[in-house]
């Protein structure tokens, strides 16, 4: 696209695209280092991780302001309205993916005992799958490439199935041995926060569709999370 | 193709409100020449009865010479040849049997520049319905002159001083007179060229809101070089560029999602 006849007006789209640069970079890091501090319960690196959480909610809050500052400055219309829209969106699905990166980090204060090595290495494949998800999703929108944004958007199913099949072991777990109900319940949620950094992933990629071709897309995103129906009954193990 | 016309495009195609409401003017394969130049290539658009279409586009691309078209303005225009079909209500503009004069009471026009005779507010009203014989005595007359008025929202701003002469009033209420004066002859149609360039923003704003008024009852095409304005006011959007029409479409679509690169680069302040 070429350039606005107001060069000021490029400063002001080019200055929110690099703020909300900046913010994916972050939330990519928190979701790093918050499966990291649980996974190794440090508790140190868990509450670096806390604190970090705030500058991505004042990026959050820059990144409005900027995007009304321009509307009512600018009045933009058509991909530029699209622009400002989608970057408010994403600045909001980036700091919710903050609150639960934190809120992953978290119990790693709440899980005394060690936990053994099977159970932590489920929570690290789906925190990688949501890292790629992440990084991949970012990357498309710095390049408003909704090819790649679908391929995002397509293979978020991959976290649903594992964090089906983690859920389903924890399960079993916790049923084996009631001792282990506690960490059990705390990596139950971590993954499910984890499972919901994925759907926001989705998020940001119906938004880089909606920015590229001005309509949303229409598709039913494939979905295998189905712990929300699988009953719960002890009497499935006999 | 090997025309040098590149076709119109449409979003969506048709257009909402040109498939919901009936086609109050359709031109059909329009061009218009200004001695050797072609000022106009090939037009065809159907525009909306009791809606608002605007036409936006860059200084020359011939949006205000196609509307003059709609009511046979360019007839005046030394050198100026219209060819192509213009049809209201389905009856040809260009028709040998047909009045231009009556054409032009029945497709009203405002300018940029406020406009008004130099005789009293009631004057410029009345001086229409009585060259067409509208009013059938003094008092109709009168009633005409205030429901015009009332309708184009300046009656009670100028009730107490009917007599006294129109241009003394501001260019917002001055405008207001004009268009007054142009719904008087009761037309189907209303031509808006830039009504609102030369006003401030509050008159452009009392203006804006009698266009929506307006629109229950008469077909409005307005002109403007305000893309907020064309959002704000029109229900269809058509972007002309170097005489052609590029894209017509429903404003809501065509301001958030145009699907030509020219009109995206246009509204978006883009165009070099």
């Amino acid at each position: 696209m070429p350039d606005h006849i107001m060069k000021a007006y490029d400063d002001d789209l080019a200055a929110l695209q690099s703020m909300l640069s900046t913010m994916g970079g972050l939330a990519e890091e928190q979701l790093a280092r918050s499966v990291e501090a649980l996974t190794r319960r440090d508790t140190k690196l868990a509450d670096i991780v806390i604190h970090a959480d705030d500058r991505i909610d004042q990026m959050e809050r820059a990144v409005e302001e900027k995007a009304i500052l321009t509307i009512a400055k600018r009045q933009p219309m058509a991909k530029d309205l699209r622009n400002i829209m989608v970057a408010i969106r994403i600045a909001t699905d980036l700091e919710r993916i903050g609150d639960l990166a934190k809120n992953v980090a978290k119990r790693s204060h709440a899980i005394s005992d060690p936990i053994p090595r099977r159970l932590t290495s489920g929570l690290q494949r789906m925190g990688q799958l949501a890292q790629a998800q992440l990084k991949r999703v970012l990357d498309s929108f710095a390049a408003a490439d909704s090819e790649q944004a679908m391929e995002v958007w397509r293979h978020d199913e991959d976290i649903d199935a594992l964090y089906n099949s983690i859920f389903r072991e924890l399960l079993t777990y916790m049923m084996e041995d009631p001792r282990m109900i506690g960490a059990c319940t705390h990596l139950l949620f971590a993954t499910k926060n984890i499972e919901r950094i994925g759907d926001h992933a989705t998020n940001i990629a119906e938004n880089i569709y909606y920015l590229v071709h001005g309509q949303p897309i229409r598709d039913e995103r494939p979905k295998k999370d189905d712990t929300a129906t699988t009953p719960f009954s002890p009497l499935n193990n006999d | 193709m090997n025309d040098m016309t590149p076709r119109t495009i449409f979003t969506p195609a048709p257009p909402r409100i040109i498939a919901e409401r009936p086609a109050k003017v359709v031109a059909e394969g329009v061009n218009v020449h200004y001695g050797e130049k072609r000022a106009i290539h090939d037009l065809s658009i159907s525009i909306p009865d009791k809606a608002v279409s605007a036409f936006i586009g860059p200084s020359g691309c011939g949006k205000s010479t196609f509307l003059r078209c709609i009511n046979r303005m360019n007839d005046t225009i030394a050198g100026c040849r219209v060819t192509g079909r213009i049809t209201v209500d389905g009856h040809d503009i260009h028709d040998r049997n047909l009045d231009v004069v009556q054409l032009r009471a029945r497709v009203g026009m405002v300018f940029q520049k406020p406009n008004p005779f130099p005789k009293s507010i009631f004057e410029n009203v009345a001086y229409g319905p009585r060259i067409h014989g509208l009013a059938k005595d003094k008092t109709d007359l009168e009633r005409i002159v205030v429901e015009s008025l009332k309708k184009a929202g300046l009656f009670e701003e100028v009730k107490d001083r009917m007599l006294q002469p129109g241009t003394g009033l501001s260019g917002g209420q001055q405008q207001r007179l004009c268009i007054a004066r142009a719904i008087a002859v009761n037309p189907e149609i209303i031509l808006m060229d830039e009504p609102c360039s030369a006003l401030d923003p509050i008159a452009t704003a009392r203006i804006e809101e009698l266009i929506h008024e307006l629109k229950q009852n008469y077909c409005i095409v307005i002109v403007t070089h305000s893309m907020q304005q064309a959002a704000r006011v029109s229900d269809l959007t058509a972007f002309f560029h170097l005489g052609n029409l590029i894209e017509v479409g429903d404003t809501d679509v065509m301001f958030t999602s145009p699907q030509d690169k020219k009109t995206q680069d246009y509204i978006t302040g883009r165009f070099g």
